[in-house]
């Protein structure tokens, strides 16, 4: 299962494999603003899902989303919401690690981001343009932009114009990078972080997840899948990820940051470690556009691809930060990979959902639930899965049923998965000794 | 074979490199070509048709504007199962196409174990619109007592809920694991030109880190769309009512012909490629990455460091460039004054034969100087502006150039292999 690469006897440099320290981070959800506010509502368990008040929701089966209403954008366009939540987190995370000086980060941004798209609005606006009762066609649309009156919407629409602004506003250095993995894309902007400075291409990374995608068409894409809960009726009750009346998970928005930085370069400035990414590991599943191999075997992979970048074996795992969606298919075959990896303990190996509460931040996720693996390893406090109300037989784990816990974790799974056959592991540490 | 390649191990090559490696970079070779635009599919008929004058872009279906439609091929070549077909937009099937040219080129094509641990890095854009949708929906919401609940109502009944998974950015990588298995690591960059020159960056360095042995990497644009003629044109980098080659179209403002197109290169560490017998098609010695904000000369800056840092590597006395120009001003002036200012080598801007598709365009880049490096010759001049020249003598090695048309810059520089 393990890539020749991963094996010891490879021929790789001596950097590769090296843990990198985290001295830095910021986070937004549905619960609020800071990591000091998230933490408190997480480990309450208390829920940032809620009936949708940014558009109207007739017509919808889903009504309900972990929506960020409190950054506000008028007129709404996800891309600019997105780009507010990044510039939010990396503030504090670039204020926490207290690097560089303002606007002049020391190190290059990989930034994890919805794909960026002509949104409603902006064609609404071409449209107007037209004052017309007739049938309006792309033509026509066309003969509007031509007016020359719609320059900004191309910067905005532009897939890498959020990483370009960020990298203006924080001075990253070099060639911001954008990039997707679908729901797993947090935790690939991670990887290629630790990757950078592993190649010593870099001593600092700022890699950020964010998105704000809860609009309309967005809804109803993931709608059109069935892969949304539509228990609309209590909003923050919907979310029940291992439950075995769950039903979907929630779409909702978000972002974070980590300011990476190699050990020694951390160490060398005093820098304060909040805790360290042992190991990446990623694997893809050539089976199903949106669903994965019944047999496990390439989130089974990718989980042992982190292990062994991390120089861990399954034992080592004290804590699982699962991609814990609550939808049918993901919940059951992570229970395999998971379980397939740890084995026998699988069934003691406390696994909470952060999405349960925050709901499915979608491309910040992965970043999202890093960073609360970072709090969870700080303060040796498990955050709760909650709505678990009806156990899943199937899925015999402990989720830390609805209720917050202390628990002694040294080393820290979390995973990330997507359509497109995407899976990506991180492995995350306290600072070594 | 490939014993005879030169020793020197590439150095340092990333502008934003700020520390010395610990290990010797390894060597890293294209050992596969996988290329298909408006010129037709493969090397051979690039080459040919690279040696002959510009083609007419389709001026008709979209006009005033034009684009670079793509030749027509038979998808079930590389995509055997129909199933897979309907399942792509043509972005995804254009791409998967190209990768699967290059899987064939490399001898990776079918390679269970091989493909298992190949890496891919795809740049893309996404987003395919169902076009009736949307006009539709626009037609219909000035009208409706509620125009938001009336666009909700239509989404939910009109949308194909398959649609999404074209326009994910991520399902071009997606849909090569399924038809090719290639499954080794997936990452999508976005980013428009910008997000290539990084896919490919980043490939390489990992491999010669020691961090990948094989990479897939490229990408793939369908130009035959209102909407990117709308995003584009909402800057006013589309060109209008006439076809000229890039170097010509500055006087009259400027403009890109977006074009469809898919290129896919076979990344490979020299030792690996040796011990499975592949042989090179060229040696990929340095990319490089960059950005400026575009303000006053922060553009020549940028290429300025990046030409410095190749400049040492630059001694054959048999160099060209292969630019990737898009007409978009004010990026091809300055490129055009730089790549002037900076050396008399000459140059290719091969946008002006197959158009500009953004994300690939990069990748295409390196093929195509790959193949006139294979050849030992530089393709014959483009335009009449004075811009490109006959090269006498055989092609050493190539520098390939993107100035995006609106941020980013990069280069690549690819070598022969006697």
């Amino acid at each position: 299962m393990l890539r020749e690469k991963d094996m010891a006897s490879s021929p790789k440099g001596p950097s590769v494999g090296a843990p990198v320290a985290v001295t830095g981070i910021g986070v937004v959800t549905s619960l609020g603003t800071g990591i000091a506010d998230n933490w408190r509502k997480l480990t309450a368990g208390e829920s940032g899902i809620r009936r949708i008040s940014r558009f109207p929701i007739d017509a919808l089966r889903t009504t309900i989303a972990g929506t960020v209403d409190f950054v506000p954008v008028e007129p709404f366009c996800s891309t600019t919401l997105a780009e507010r939540l990044a510039d939010l987190v990396a503030e504090e995370a670039i204020t926490q690690a207290s690097i560089g000086a303002k606007g002049d980060f020391p190190g290059p941004l990989f930034l994890a981001v919805a794909p960026v798209e002509i949104e409603w609005p902006h064609r609404e606006a071409v449209a107007a343009e037209l004052r017309s009762n007739d049938t309006i066609t792309y033509n026509d649309l066309l003969r509007a932009m031509s007016s020359g009156h719609f320059h900004a919407f191309h910067e905005r629409c532009l897939f890498g114009s959020v990483a370009e602004h960020l990298a203006d506003r924080f001075g990253t250095k070099g060639s911001p990078v954008s990039l997707s993995t679908a729901c797993a894309s947090g935790a690939t902007a991670i990887q290629l972080g630790v990757e950078a400075i592993r190649r010593g291409e870099t001593d600092v990374a700022l890699c950020i997840g964010t998105d704000g995608s809860v609009n309309q068409e967005a809804l109803i894409r993931f709608s059109l899948l069935s892969a949304l809960s539509t228990s609309n009726e209590v909003p923050e009750k919907a979310a029940k990820p291992f439950s075995k009346n769950r039903d979907g998970f929630v779409m909702a928005e978000g972002a974070a940051a980590l300011v990476l930085e190699s050990l020694d370069h951390a160490k060398a400035r005093g820098a304060r470690i909040l805790g360290v990414i042992e190991g990446c590991g990623e694997m893809a599943d050539s089976f199903h556009r949106t669903r994965s191999s019944p047999d496990g075997k390439p989130m089974i992979g990718c989980i042992r691809n982190a292990l062994a970048d991390a120089g861990l074996t399954p034992d080592d795992i004290d804590y699982v930060n699962p991609h814990g969606t609550g939808t049918s298919e993901n919940d059951k075959m992570e229970y395999l990979g998971v379980s397939s990896v740890l084995g026998e303990r699988s069934k003691s190996v406390p696994i909470s959902s952060n999405k349960s509460m925050i709901g499915h931040t979608l491309s910040a996720a992965g970043a999202v639930e890093a960073v609360f693996t970072l709090l969870t390893l700080e303060h040796q406090r498990l955050p709760p899965t909650i709505n678990y109300e009806i156990p899943d037989p199937a899925i015999p784990l402990d989720v830390v049923p609805n209720v917050a816990r202390d628990g002694k974790v040294r080393h820290a799974l979390s995973n990330s998965f997507g359509f497109g056959g995407q899976n990506v592991s991180l492995v995350l540490g306290r600072e070594p000794a | 074979m490939a014993d005879t390649a030169r020793e020197t191990s590439p150095r340092e090559t990333s502008a934003r490199e700020t520390s010395p490696r610990e290990t010797p970079a390894r060597e890293t070779w294209i050992t596969g070509i996988g290329i298909l635009s408006c010129l037709g599919e493969g090397q051979e008929v690039h080459w040919r048709r690279l040696n002959g004058p510009p083609p007419l872009p389709e001026m008709q279906a979209y006009a005033p504007y034009m684009v670079h439609t793509v030749a027509p091929v038979e998808f079930d070549k590389q995509i055997p199962k129909k199933g897979d077909q309907r399942q792509m937009e043509a972005w995804q099937r254009i791409g998967t196409y190209a990768a699967g040219l290059a899987l064939d080129s490399a001898g990776a094509k079918g390679k269970a174990e091989l493909l298992a641990h190949m890496d891919m890095i795809v740049a893309a854009g996404g987003g395919e619109r169902d076009e009736s949708v949307d006009s539709a929906i626009l037609s219909g919401m000035p009208k409706a007592a509620n125009p938001e609940a009336f666009l909700n109502e239509h989404l939910m009944s009109d949308l194909r809920p398959t649609l999404f998974l074209a326009q994910l950015s991520n399902l071009l990588a997606g849909n090569i694991s399924i038809v090719h298995g290639v499954t080794g690591s997936s990452r999508t960059f976005m980013g428009e030109e910008q997000s290539g020159v990084d896919a490919v960056r980043i490939a390489h360095a990992r491999i010669q880190a020691g961090q990948s042995d094989i990479a897939l990497v490229g990408g793939a644009h369908n130009g035959e769309r209102h909407d990117l003629l709308m995003l584009y044109g909402f800057g006013g980098h589309v060109l209008k009512d006439s076809f000229a080659p890039v170097w010509e179209r500055a006087g009259r403002g400027g403009g890109m012909v977006i074009a469809s197109l898919g290129a896919f290169l076979v990344l490979e560490a020299r030792e690996h490629a040796l011990a499975r017998g592949a042989k090179p098609l060229a040696r990929l010695s340095a990319v490089l990455s960059d950005r400026s904000n575009r303000r006053g000369d922060t553009t020549k800056t940028t290429l300025t460091r990046m030409w410095s840092t190749l400049a040492p590597q630059l001694s054959s006395g048999h160099t060209a460039v292969i630019s990737g120009a898009s007409g978009a001003e004010p990026a091809t002036s300055v490129e055009r004054a730089f790549l002037a200012a900076v050396s008399d080598m000459p140059v290719r801007a091969t946008g002006s034969y197959v158009g500009h598709a953004f994300e690939p365009q990069f990748v295409l880049n390196i093929a195509l100087a790959t193949l006139a490096l294979g050849h030992q010759k530089l393709f014959s001049p483009g335009d009449s502006s004075g811009v490109e020249r006959e090269m006498a003598g055989s092609v050493e090695q190539i520098v390939v150039t993107s100035v995006g048309h609106w941020r980013g810059e990069g280069m690549a520089l690819v070598d022969a292999v006697r």
